[in-house]
This record gives structure tokens, sequence and C-alpha cells, in this order.
């Protein structure tokens, strides 16, 4: 009997201790409803189970070279992480509803949340939400709450995964969706700011785009904030080790994708989403926060809380339905960026951002390369169009054992021929050069 | 506690990243750089080591504490599911694969565990099909809400308002307030559940759909449950199971059968995956076969020969509640779970939850005064006695002397509509010695709060801090060190 610790005799001397029999525990339930049969295999042990999943493990392809990124990232994870955050003490632990027994979590929760604002140039952060693409959705609804609007500017350059996610959540409301259409990779300006009106309650951007691209939106923070909306910034983490934060552009909200600081990328979570804003704004924040306080001997002490916001209080009234956050996957982004450290943290960015650069000169010497893109300014993606089909080549190459790169056609419109191609700092020189030799060679 | 931040010394190293074996040639415009670097603590690895082994040592899990917090579901989390979610054949594998050409063939493992786990909950919830998008229970019960609103849209119907009793969870009011609708409580009666005649009292053409627990969150089976759920239908309205408190009845009895339409699971609590200290769990929604057509983009096939498929190609579907396939790694974690347990172990699950929390109901009702007297589902609900408040001892301060006798508190304060509740939730997997020293600790404080109520309202005394400041935190907000 897997994992239940009482023994069968246990169980008959705790029923006839409390005057019952097992049948009259689920009395209450009419008997038309129990022990109907259902079709599940029989249970099986640890030995066998380790083996059919090790099994099914080998199913999947993981020793393809990835160049593969799209908001989702294979950097390196330093041992020292999983030592963290396979603490149970950690993880087995649950939302630190009583503080004493849970300083552990708390403070490393706070300790997140200033990592957080510290890497986004923000004032206050929140505990996480469950990935890159709800925090965005929160951020929405939150820029809704604030100003009291019901339009939202987004442009297409905003990761597509996350504007599928925010066209199925806003089915249902009263809200104006403004698709806009970067231009040449970058936002554009003339567009959004003829669009921005006094009913417009937020813009979003990301910032490296969807394409790679780095902008500064300190003009389009400018012009949202002239007629009374918000900026929301999406962000990589790790191109914040070197590019400009979202709150030095002017961000009122900043978000992301965390799966970049230390989480595997484990076919699509547990990731990590981060919300970050500022001061003005913190009792609008949807999620769980810790706070610093002191107890009453007067000792340094973190609690949950602006708990007024939240659903156990508020109920339909609250700023999110949200009751939990993804706290292990918080612990493991700051595990990782301590251990990276100041400068650690700024190497890596550098170099994702050397090696993507060295694989895109290599890759436009091939004859019928070219960049996408006129701005020739990105972090470590880029977009390259490509004689002929993009998911065609790539699927050619999966062949020579690399994941090549992300076919754009799949989400835009006129770019069959463009990949989209990612370069970590566990990607080498040589690396780089076989795939270019193997997409020469497939053209 | 010094915080991270305080133990940087200037230039100490731990990871060294790279190598980096290309020519610097980073190429960007100096405008779009960072003027200074972030502030991250400079540490060795030691360091980090023992700041976190510190810290984790100022926690308690279920691994080091009995942890019987009501309506969580703190049971034992299987080492194995540990091992294999970090196989590097699943922990590795990029989401956006199967959106390659021919890329699902690249994941087969991974897909045939995602579409394996929807079989198993079919079965065992009497459903017709799962999701596994959502990333959180809370996170499911808006995507059942944005079912709902889906299904009602699709009909024609002009839906406006979602009945919830006023024992639920908060998530159920906010989800469907946040997925556009109104909310109408209904009223608990003495009985301790909701009455068929309070729902026909508001039952009218606007209903969309009722949400309920049950057990609800006083551990008490409805037993009007299938009536309820056809009154509903009488008027094209859905019935929504919030899988909570399943752990009372896995196994055992399936919502479906209940009459229930649409339902999510949090596969955290009654599928052993950890909890980790607040997330990542994952709240898988199941519907019935009219609402098939409306679950999320993408579902896993299996096609005739054999192999595993994603399917986008969904018009009616509500779209993407998730980037990808819902928390992939908490879902294999139960899909493991699943495997060992088997048919009989599912069932044995909620059998020995039920005994354990009526052994700690029967065993406690003398010395603590039940909110509702009789059988108990997984998790008996307690109110301070009346004695004990004259007293000026309250739920807190039982909790705060149970963490000084090493026991994670229940939960307290909830539900709302019990006085000074005390929740407590055992799970199967605890065993006698264990729910015994806790009753013995109950019994103890009991006492206590008779003859020296004051060391009650000291407590704790053993933890690093006591009793923090909540009121204050709340007021001057100091949520980041800058």
């Amino acid at each position: 009997m897997p994992f239940i610790s009482n023994t069968t005799e246990q169980q008959k001397e705790m029923l006839a201790e409390i005057g019952l029999g097992m049948d009259d525990l689920f009395s209450d339930i009419p008997s038309e409803f129990l022990d109907k049969s259902m079709n599940i295999p029989d249970g099986i042990n640890e030995q066998n189970v380790r083996n059919k999943l090790a099994e099914l493990a080998d199913k999947n392809s993981i020793n393809l070279t990835c160049f593969l990124g799209g908001g989702f990232y294979d950097h390196f994870i330093p041992a020292a992480v999983y030592s963290v955050v396979s603490r149970s003490e950690f993880y087995t632990a649950y939302t630190p509803y009583q503080p004493e027994l849970s300083q552990g979590t708390l403070q490393a929760i706070y300790e997140y949340q200033s990592a957080i604002c510290r890497l986004t140039d923000m004032e206050v952060a929140n505990a996480s939400l469950y990935d890159g693409g709800t925090a965005m959705y929160e951020a929405m609804m939150m820029a809704l709450r604030i100003t009291g609007r019901n339009k939202i500017i987004i442009d297409d350059s905003v990761n597509p995964i996350y504007r599928v996610m925010i066209d199925s959540y806003t089915q249902n409301l009263k809200i104006e969706l403004e698709e806009t259409h970067c231009v040449d990779g970058l936002a554009n300006r003339e567009r959004i700011f003829k669009r921005i009106d006094d009913k417009t309650a937020a813009v979003i951007m990301q910032n490296p785009n969807f394409f790679g691209c780095i902008d500064d939106l300190n003009d389009i923070a400018a012009a949202a904030h002239e007629k009374g909306a918000l900026l929301i910034v999406s962000c990589y983490p790790i191109s914040l080790g070197i590019l400009k934060a979202p709150g030095a552009m002017g961000a009122d909200i900043v978000t992301g994708e965390g799966q970049s600081l230390g989480m595997p990328m484990s076919f699509g979570g547990p990731y990590l989403g981060f919300m970050a804003s500022r001061m003005k704004y913190v009792r609008k924040m949807p999620g769980r926060i810790v706070g610093q306080t002191t107890d009453r001997m007067d000792r340094r002490s973190y609690v949950l809380t602006l708990q007024a916001r939240e659903q156990h209080i508020r109920r339909d009234r609250a700023t999110s339905n949200i009751c939990s956050n993804e706290a292990l996957c918080a612990l493991t982004a700051l595990v990782y960026l301590s251990l990276l450290g100041k400068k650690g943290l700024k190497e890596t960015a550098q170099i994702c951002a050397d090696k993507a650069s060295y694989a895109y000169k290599r890759l436009i010497t091939i004859p019928g390369v070219e960049p996408h893109f006129k701005a020739r300014w990105f972090f470590n993606e880029f977009v390259l169009d490509l004689p002929c089909e993009a998911a065609d080549v790539i699927a050619k190459l999966i062949e020579k054992g690399f994941a090549a790169g992300f076919p754009l056609s799949r989400y835009y419109d006129k770019m069959e021929n463009s990949i989209l191609i990612c370069v970590t700092e566990k990607r080498t020189k040589q690396q780089i050069g076989t795939l270019a030799e193997a997409l020469e060679s497939v053209l | 506690m010094k915080l991270i931040f305080e133990k940087s010394v200037r230039n100490r190293r731990a990871v060294q990243p790279g190598p980096n074996d290309v020519p610097a040639s980073i190429n960007i415009k100096k405008a779009f750089l960072r003027e200074k670097s972030a502030e991250m603590p400079e540490l060795s690895e030691l360091d980090v080591i023992r700041h976190f082994t510190e810290l984790s040592r100022r926690n308690f899990g279920v691994d080091t504490n009995f942890y019987p917090l009501g309506s969580c579901t703190m049971k034992y989390n299987p080492k194995i599911t540990e091992r294999i979610a970090a196989y590097p054949g699943f922990a590795h594998l990029h989401p956006l694969l199967p959106q390659l050409r021919m890329g699902g063939m690249l994941t087969q493992g991974a897909l045939r565990v995602l579409y394996e786990t929807d079989l198993f909950l079919r079965e065992i919830m009497g459903m017709a099909g799962f999701t596994m998008q959502p990333l959180a229970g809370a996170h499911g019960e808006l995507t059942g809400m944005m079912i709902m609103a889906a299904y009602h849209r699709d009909r024609g119907n002009k839906k406006t308002t979602v009945l919830i009793p006023d024992s639920a969870h908060g998530t159920n009011p906010a989800s469907a307030a946040i997925a556009g609708y109104k909310v109408r409580a209904i009223p608990t009666t003495e009985n301790g559940f909701m009455e068929l005649k309070d729902v026909e009292k508001v039952l009218d053409d606007d209903v969309a759909g009722l949400m309920l627990t049950c057990p609800n969150t006083l551990g008490l089976f409805n037993p009007h449950i299938r009536d309820i759920c056809d009154l509903v239908h009488s008027v094209d309205g859905l019935a929504y199971y919030d899988g909570a408190n399943l752990n009372a009845i896995v196994g055992k009895a399936r919502p479906g059968d209940f009459g229930f339409d649409i339902m999510h699971v949090n596969l955290h609590k009654t599928f052993a995956t950890p909890h980790g200290g607040g997330g990542p769990g994952a709240g898988p929604v199941g519907v019935k076969e009219k609402l098939l057509d409306f679950l999320p983009v993408s579902i896993v096939v299996k096609r005739d020969d054999g192999t595993y498929a994603l399917e986008y190609d969904r018009p009616k579907s509500i779209g993407y509640v998730a980037p990808f396939y819902g928390n992939f790694g908490i879902v294999l974690r139960a899909y493991v779970y699943m495997l060992m347990l088997g048919k009989n172990g599912l069932k044995r699950v909620a059998e020995n939850a039920v005994l354990n929390a009526n052994y700690v109901r029967e065993k406690l009702k003398k010395h603590y005064e039940l909110a509702f007297d009789g059988i108990c589902k997984h998790e008996c609900v307690f109110s301070v006695p009346e004695k004990m408040l004259r007293n000026g001892v309250h739920a807190i301060d039982i909790a705060k002397a149970l963490i000084d006798r090493g026991f994670h508190p229940p939960t307290v304060y909830f539900p709302t509509i019990v006085k000074d509740a005390l929740m407590i939730e055992p799970t199967e997997t605890e065993s006698r010695e264990t729910l015994d020293a806790f009753i013995e600790a109950m019994i103890e404080i009991a006492e206590q709060a008779m003859v020296e109520p004051d060391t009650l309202k000291n407590a704790p005394i053993t933890t690093p801090v006591s009793r923090p400041n909540e009121t204050a935190a709340a007021k001057n907000p100091n949520i980041a060190s800058l």
C-alpha cells in the first residue's frame, strides 16, 4: 500500500476505537456513487516505474544542439541550484501562512523580490506568478484597475505565445485590444503614438522583443504617460545583465518569464512569472507579497503582507484569483542569481550576446542567407531569411542533430522563409560552425 | 539573520560562466545598455549554500513535521517522482519542439505522459476529457469559468451569474468574477451544507452555473449533490466541481457521476506532488462530452499508428491559458504517482484520509467544539470552545502553541462561517503514532488554555521569530531591499 503508513491492523484498531466501520465513513455518499469500476491499471513498484519512465524519457530528443529560443532558453544551470531547491524543507512546505515556521521561505521570497527589483530597476515586486504569459495578463488587468480604462495596445513584436493567451483571457471581458504592427523589427512609433488616447489603460511591449531586437522604450513611456496610460514591458531577465532595465525606460509594470534563471525547460513548466512595479501601485498588484517587519522582541521578520488585496479576504472583489505563487521557482531564480553574482550575470549576458553576434556574422556569410531586419541591434536572438521555406530547412537540420531555430511563419504572415535563431552561453564556437556548415549543406 | 545582499563581499565569486570561445564581438548601441550592473550579491558557492541551508532550517515541511493544514492536503511527496522529473529526457526538453515540422516525433515520451494522465484522470473523475494547461488550482477554476462562458456564448445564452456557497474558498468567487461573472452567495445551513431549496430560491435564467467543493470546506459531503446539479442543469446552467477536497473521495466516488460538468484537480494535493512552499502546482481541468470542444488548445491525441500528436485545430476552443502543455514537470510527478498506486492504491488513499480525519475528530471532540457533528470526510473543523475564548485564548494561540510542540498548525479562521475555526486535515500518509502525538498535544493545549492561558499567548518560543507584527508590515510596506 504505497505511502500509507498505517498497517491494516492499525486501521482496524483505529476504526474499532472510534466505533465505526470503513463503510460507515462513506455512508454519507449515496451508494449509487460508490466504488464504481475504473479502468486503471494495477499499481506498480518503484523499480518498475523507474524503468518505465526511463524508457519514456528516452523517447524524447534532448541531444539536438539547441538554437531554439522564442522566450524559453537553454542556459547553463549550476549544480548548487539543484542542491538548494531539492532541500525538502523548501519543497515540501506550503504557502507561508504561519510566519514563525516559514521564515526560510519568507526571507527567500523577500530576497527574490529584492533581486527582481534590482534587475528590472523597479521599486516593488510580488512573490511571483505562474509564468511570463499569465504575468503579462495580470499586468494588463492591473493597468485596467489603476486607470479605470478599458483599452489596451499591444505590439505584435510581443511574444505571440503570450498574445494568444491574452486573447483567450479577454474573450469574456469588455476590453478593447488593439494590436500594432511592428516595422523592421521595432515598434512603429507613429502608429502607437496615434492610437494612445484617453481610453488607453496601457501599452504592452517586450524588450528584447520576440525577434530578439533591442529598443529603448523611453519615448513610448512618455507618450503613454502623457495620456495617463501605463507602459507594461515584458523582458528576458538574463539580458538585463547588460541591457538597460525597463525601469530606466519609464516602465510602470515589468513582467517576464524567469525560466532562464536556473530552471530547466521541462517541456513547458513549471516556470516563473515575475512582476515588478512602482510603490504607488503596490496595493493594486496581484499575487502574494512578502514584507519585512519585526516580531514582538523586535527581531527582523518576514510575513505575507497586503493581504487585503487578495481572494481569501476580498473574494469576488480581489485583485486576482491567484492564491499561490511559484515559490520554488522563485527560490531557484534567487539561488541562480546569487551564484552568478553581480559579475557573473553580466558576463553571462555578454557571452550570450557575443556568441549570438558571432553566429549572426558567420551565418550571413552563407550564400542566400540574409538578415531579415535592417535594424542590427539584437541580444541573443536574431531573424534570418533563408532562400527557401524555413520550416522545411529546420526539419532537415533536425536530421543533422540541430534544433536550429523557430520558423516565424507559425505566427507571422509573410515570414515563410524567416528563422529565429537563439544562441546562449552554452553553445560553442564549434557548434556554431557546424550549424553553419549543416545549414549551407541543406540549402 | 542577514539578507543575502548584506553578506556580499566585493569581487567574491561563485560560478564562472562561459567559457567565451568567440571573439568579443558584442554589437549593441550604448544607449541600449545599462549604466550600472544589477546589484546581485557577490559570494562564494559556500556562502550561498550556507545561506540557503540556514534558511531551509527555518522552515517546517512535510518531511520535517506533521502538517495538518486543512484544505491543503499536505501528504507525503514520494521521492521517486522528484528523481524522475529530473531525468534529462524530461527536464531538458524544449517546449517548442512539437511546433517544428515533424517535431512531435521528438517528444513522444512526454506526449504519452500527457495523454495517459488525461486517460487516468477521466477514469478516476468520470469526465470525458482533461486539459493539462492550468498551472494551479485557482488557474483551473478560471479556465473552467472560461469554458462555462464559451459554452453559453456558443448556445446564445445570456447568462450573468454564478452561484457559490458561502463556505467556498475565496478563489471560487474571485475566479468567477475575473471571468466576467457576477457572484451570488448561497448560505450554509445548520446541517453544514447548501440546501436544495436555497438553490431553488435563486435559480433563474441568468444563472450560468454553480461552483461547488464537495466535500465542502467543512469536510462534509452534500447528500443532495445530484439533485442540486440537476436543478442547475434545468436552466441550462453548468455545475463546476472544485477539486480542492478530492482526497476525500479519490478512487471511491467520481464527481462526473454526481452530475458535475466541469472540474479541476489539484495535482499537488490529491496526487502528491510537492507544494514547493506555495507552488508550482497544477490544476488540470476536466469536462463532460458536451464541453470537449471548448477545452484549451492544444490537446494530445493518439493516432492510428500509435504515435502521439498535438491537435491545434479546435475552432470552439477557449484558446490558450498557458504557453504550452501546463506544468509538465508536475503532471509527470502525478502520473508516476498514479502508476504506482493503481486502482486499489487510489481507493485506499481516500479511505485512509477519511479514517485519519475521523480518528482525530472523535478523539478531540470532547476537548474542542465540533463545527458540525457527524462523520466528516478528509478533514474536520473545530471551533475554539467558549470557555477558552473567555480566557482570552483564540485559534491563533492554539496554532502558535502547536508550533512549540513540533506541529504545523491546522488552517485557522477558515472557513470564515465558523467562529475561531481550526481546520485539521491529517491526510492518509500519516501514521497513528503521529496522530496520537498531535491529539495529545491538542488536549494538553486545551487544558493549558484553562489553567495558564498566558503561556499560550506567549507561544511560540522555540522559533526564530514570534508573532511578527503584520499590521506594521501592511501599513508601511517594505517589500524589497533596494
